[in-house]
């Protein structure tokens, strides 16, 4: 699998995808409704000037809810499109390998979603004209944000492999990237904690993106955190493959 | 050459490809026929590798589809039914990524997309985007993808459909061309390609191979084959029909129609190797009554598809 060919394919691949991007309206759609959307959340609910305070948590304490639906949203044409017009036939008997395609659609969407992620640098000059922020813990939350979005991404890749309807893909994504959530909120914890023995309550917040990113957003980086995206990324990765290589159809 | 050897497709439990075998030899052009779900497309999409077959395997140019699956995909080019092609993407584009992912890179690339856009007669619109192009457009577009990388086999799912005659008849010659040095299998409902184009023509029905043959020799299979087909001018006599039938090698006549003074008889022979026209000409001559016309049938592919997908 290794061969010389695998980064090869999977840049091609790329370059096709992010080509798919920007020739039809979803990128520009989403990139607009996600800097409104972070605007209108940092500015109005979170009162990002009346704080008073030169950081940026205000920021990213919405961006797992955001991702929550804007994700999906991206991830959800990922292989239900290609089923619904019949490209993956194409794309598949091609002289490359699952994981390469599974691969380089991946990163194609992570690395758009990045780019969006990237164009909130206003914000950022922001604090940095208004006061003194420690950029250290702006990069952390940066970093952990763009991990949590390739989380959800993963998800959503895994739910769209399974259906050519990208709305059904959506909807499970959504649920499945919502429990991911809800495990580490605290009035979910709060519920548990009551009666559940403390190494119950300890598990289940640990699954959750919301615990992860919040110690990565405090700038904590912790080798245990990067672990959870990781591995969850490569186990929804690895579970999308599995799904396309069992299709019995179109 | 491509083998296919004991393909079977089960979908739960529904079996629509049962234990097919064949094999497709270079310079030979496959017609692949059958009735809509008897396993055609199923078929081909086990010889690309677009999903395994639950048993068998196909060997393409000596590598196996399931265990050396890159390498036999690299010399297959393949047209999948209703030519999908991206929408967004313009036809260069498009193209451009399908020489890149088959190992083409710089002027080479260029050249080979460059040669191929001119050969599908795409330069006009190689800066369209494809949802703006019509279905025969689109058509040659995926079939362009399919030969740009020059491959040694093609696999093409019912390549005309959707076309007008004219494009039909394009791709028949393009097809034709390039059958030298390919082995190229290709599907369709149409029989008049078959005798067009293919030098062998596969029958499929219900999941299973149920005629391998040449056009001429599915023809002869009809049991119209050799049969004469006269008809005659002026009051017909009632004893000319008799007559005929006494005739050497006549095993039946039979009256297909009267139209006033005109009838039209078919006359069976009894051995369709051995022609019986020129007796039949004489006897009608002798008794005064003039031929309106004369063929001998050859048999219709479509009363022999008929009889052998419906028959078995």
């Amino acid at each position: 699998m290794l061969n010389g060919n695998f980064l090869r394919n999977i840049r091609i691949i790329m370059k096709r995808e992010f080509a798919g991007y920007f020739g039809s309206p979803v990128a520009y759609v989403f990139i607009v409704i996600f800097l409104l959307l972070t605007g209108f959340f940092t500015f109005y609910i979170s009162n990002f000037f009346e704080a008073g305070q030169a950081d940026l948590k205000g920021f990213f304490q919405w961006h797992p809810w955001l991702f929550m639906f804007l994700v999906p949203a991206i991830a959800m044409r990922l292989w239900a499109e290609e089923r619904r017009l019949g490209t993956i036939e194409l794309l598949l008997t091609l002289p490359v390998t699952v994981t390469e395609v599974v691969l380089g659609k991946f990163l194609a969407a992570w690395c758009f979603i990045g780019i969006a992620l990237a164009l909130t640098f206003p914000l950022v000059l922001t604090v940095i004209y208004l006061g003194n922020p420690d950029l250290g813990v702006i990069f952390c939350a940066y970093l952990g944000s763009f991990l949590m979005a390739g989380t959800f991404l993963s998800v959503g890749s895994m739910t769209s492999a399974i259906t050519r309807s990208q709305v059904v893909s959506f909807i499970l994504a959504v649920v499945i990237c919502l429990f991911l959530i809800l495990a580490g909120f605290a009035p979910v914890t709060a519920v548990l904690s009551g009666w559940a023995p403390i190494w119950l309550v300890d598990l289940v917040s640990s699954t959750s993106v919301l615990s992860h990113f919040a110690s990565i957003a405090r700038g904590v980086l912790d080798v245990r955190d990067l672990l959870y995206y990781l591995s969850v990324m490569a186990f929804m990765i690895f579970v999308n493959g599995v799904i396309l290589q069992n299709r019995e159809s179109a | 050459m491509i083998e296919v050897k004991d393909l079977t497709k089960q979908f739960g439990n529904h079996l629509a490809v049962d234990n097919i075998s064949f094999t497709a030899e270079k310079g030979e052009i496959l017609g692949f026929l059958g009735p809509n779900g008897a396993g055609k497309s199923t078929t081909m999409r086990m010889i690309t590798g677009f999903f395994p077959s639950t048993s068998g395997t196909v060997i393409v140019g000596g590598s196996d589809i399931l265990t050396q699956s890159i390498a036999a995909r690299k010399k297959i080019g393949y047209l999948p039914e209703n030519a999908p092609v991206y929408p967004d993407m313009t036809v260069s584009r498009y193209l451009d990524f399908c020489a890149e992912i088959r190992g083409f890179a710089g002027a080479a690339k260029t050249q080979r997309v460059g040669e191929t856009l001119e050969r599908c007669f795409l330069a006009t619109v190689r800066h369209q985007a494809v949802n703006t192009l019509s279905k025969g457009y689109k058509q040659r577009v995926c079939f362009a993808q399919s030969i740009l990388h020059d491959p040694e086999y093609l696999i093409l799912d019912e390549p005309t459909d959707g076309l007008d005659p004219n494009q039909k008849h394009e791709v028949r010659l393009m097809i034709r061309e390039m059958s030298a040095t390919k082995a190229i299998i290709f599907s369709t409902h149409i029989l008049d390609e078959v005798d067009t184009v293919c030098s062998r023509a596969i029958i499929i029905a219900d999941g299973k191979v149920v005629a391998d043959d040449t056009p001429d020799g599915l023809r002869r299979r009809s049991a119209f084959h050799g049969s004469v087909v006269l008809t005659v001018k002026g009051a017909a006599s009632d004893g000319m029909q008799e007559r005929i039938a006494e005739l050497d090698g006549v095993a039946s006549v039979s009256v297909v129609e009267t139209d006033g003074d005109r009838m039209t008889l078919r006359i069976f022979p009894g051995d369709p190797a051995l022609p019986v026209a020129d007796r039949v000409i004489a006897s009608v001559s002798q008794g005064g009554l003039g031929i309106a016309s004369v063929f001998v049938e050859q048999g219709r592919l479509d009363d022999v598809f008929r009889d052998i997908t419906i028959g078995k």
